[in-house]
């Protein structure tokens, strides 16, 4: 999978196809925002005004302010940069966990397989976000513990796929040829086993990286993410629903920038999924 | 199989909470209270007891339905029930909008391959999806309640209640559906079997809908059954937005409350109702297709 020429033909087959071409846009700019947040945003997030409290939108304020005069682009760009932490710290939790449990359970079977399972069924029995809620509702809501919570309730999806995948890898015979050859387990695990096993782990990935802010801003409108003043998306959203009535544009941009950053995600792993798996399209 | 998802769900419910940092008796009777009230609640609940005669408490409160609610002096299940028909009510109507637009967008982009309806069908299911349920149920209760004023922006009553919270529910799991359905009739599309029935001389519409959308329809079932689950889940936001008095509302406000004995019945009830769920999925879809049996 990691030799050149599939990786440029997965590369090419990705740029053939305009939905996750653009998806890819999509990224790259939110991790632009992200990254140069303080350089592009005109105002301090935080800086409360209160004379241009629901400030319309101008020239200087693109987006409008919020209830304390706070500017709104600026929120919102700063909101990127905390998302992009949630993003990938979360994921980056679940993606070691699952992958290490699901290897381990894939690739030996048996009673440990059979164990890791069960207590991956039980964590899936708690639908949805509901997981991450409960976890963040005991740990207190902050930036930390909301990365935990997301994090863990990640955890069984990425177990199951990478278990799923290895067990249809490990009974290839260049696995069979490295035991023969008398390999240690874990040296076939990470250099046989786990790179052929891949390509839905990084699908997964991607789609994740949606699942997952999805999963942050609602914890945020519910008033269990990050806590004000700190710019997040969700929680921006939860309060503008106060103000709905009297401020309806408050409530429309932090909500548009949470759709068009999972529909970046969901374009280009749904174009991902394609162009590694070509055989699912036709 | 069953016996110990069901231990396990009831132990997580109950570890999650007192594993947390902290003490569970001062986190529940508040940070203003007196050393002797927290030493109270501590006792009134057990709290002083081991973990496993605490589970077991735990347990035993749940299935004869006397664990207590700390916030309405009342049986947590008494608090619980009523919320869990309304959003079961909410659910159902949600799965009814998904499964009517859902099947209906991917059966047409199945039988009109790369033309634009397949094309805005395939984008509209992405953005489905992508949508942030709570903002979605903003935007159309602006449109909608504040704007338009044709349907009431909360509450539940009136069919007209239920209309804005069943559409915004129903929108991930309308996409979902129709990406289901339009691979599995592709594939079905492509099948000998159909061949033979268009070769026999049957109309393209007999076919798609004698033949094919009936074995098409089988891994949608799995979809949908699945998505009920998801729903479950959904609702704790759907109900937010909407002040719908559902068991998702519930969990919040009681989490909020710190209302912990309602907090941990409701997400092993919820989680139960799932794994049901799923099981009979498992089960319908054995029997849809024959070919399938399961051992034991």
């Amino acid at each position: 999978m990691a030799d050149r020429s599939q990786g440029s033909l997965v590369a090419r087959r990705i740029l053939r196809n305009p939905i996750a071409v653009a998806g890819l846009a999509i990224i790259l700019g939110y991790l632009f925002i992200a990254a140069f947040a303080p350089h592009i945003a005109p105002f301090d997030p935080t800086a409360q005004d209160l004379s241009r409290s629901f400030a319309p939108i101008s020239a200087g304020n693109p987006m409008g302010c919020d209830e304390f005069g706070r500017d709104i682009l600026s929120r919102i760009i700063f909101g990127a940069r905390t998302s992009l932490i949630i993003q990938f710290f979360s994921v980056c939790i679940a993606l070691v966990i699952g992958v290490f449990l699901g290897a381990l359970g894939g690739y030996f079977g048996g009673r440990l397989d059979e164990a890791i399972m069960r207590v991956m069924d039980v964590l899936l029995a708690f639908p949805g976000i509901l997981l991450a809620l409960a976890i963040v509702a005991m740990l207190g809501p902050d930036l930390r513990n909301l990365i935990i919570a997301i994090g863990v309730y990640s955890i069984p999806q990425f177990a199951r796929i990478t278990r799923g995948s290895v067990i249809s890898v490990r009974q290839n015979d260049y696995v069979t040829a490295a035991r023969a050859i008398g390999e240690n387990q874990s040296s076939i695990i990470l250099r046989y086993v786990l790179p052929n096993a891949i390509s839905p782990i990084i699908i997964q990935t991607t789609l994740r990286m949606a699942t997952v802010l999805l999963t942050a801003a609602g914890l945020g409108f519910l008033g269990l993410g990050v806590q004000p003043p700190e710019p997040e998306w969700g929680t921006m959203l939860s309060n503008a629903r106060m103000y709905l009535r009297s401020a309806p544009m408050v409530a429309v941009f932090p909500g548009l920038s949470i759709m068009l950053v999972v529909l970046g995600f969901n374009f280009f792993g749904d174009g991902l999924q394609d162009a590694l798996n070509p055989r699912l399209k036709e | 199989m069953l016996i110990p998802v069901l231990v396990g769900v009831s132990l997580t419910a109950f570890l999650i909470l007192h594993l947390a940092p902290g003490d569970p008796a001062r986190l529940m009777a508040g940070v203003e209270a007196s050393q002797e009230d927290v030493d109270m609640l501590r006792h009134k609940f057990g709290l002083d007891r081991p973990l496993p005669v605490q589970y077991a408490m735990f347990v035993k409160g749940l299935v004869t339905g006397e664990l207590m609610s700390l916030r309405f002096e009342s049986p947590a299940m008494e608090i619980i029930l009523p919320k869990l028909k309304n959003t079961l009510i909410l659910a159902c109507a949600s799965i009814v909008v998904a499964v009517v637009l859902g099947v209906t967008a991917g059966v047409l982009s199945a039988t009109h391959r790369k033309s634009w309806i397949d094309y805005a069908a395939t984008i509209l299911s992405l953005f489905g999806i992508s949508m942030p349920v709570f903002w979605w149920g903003l935007l159309l209760m602006l449109l909608f309640s504040v704007k338009l004023m044709w349907l009431p922006s909360g509450g539940m009553g009136t069919f007209r209640h239920i209309i804005l919270p069943a559409v915004v529910l129903g929108t991930a799991s309308t996409g979902i559906i129709a990406r289901m359905t339009r691979s599995s009739m592709l594939d079905v599309l492509r099948q000998d079997y159909i061949t033979t029935a268009a070769a026999k001389g049957l109309t393209r519409r007999l076919v798609v809908n004698r033949h094919a959308l009936r074995n098409a329809l089988i891994p949608t079932v799995t979809v949908v059954g699945l998505q009920f689950g998801q729903l479950l889940a959904g609702a704790v936001l759907t109900e937010t937005v909407f002040t719908w008095p559902g068991i998702g509302r519930l969990l919040v406000t009681s989490i909020l409350a710190r209302d912990l004995p309602v907090v941990q019945a409701a997400l092993v009830i919820i989680a139960l109702l799932f794994v049901f769920v799923n099981l009979a999925v498992d089960i319908l879809y054995a029997v849809l297709d024959p070919r399938i049996r399961y051992n034991g």
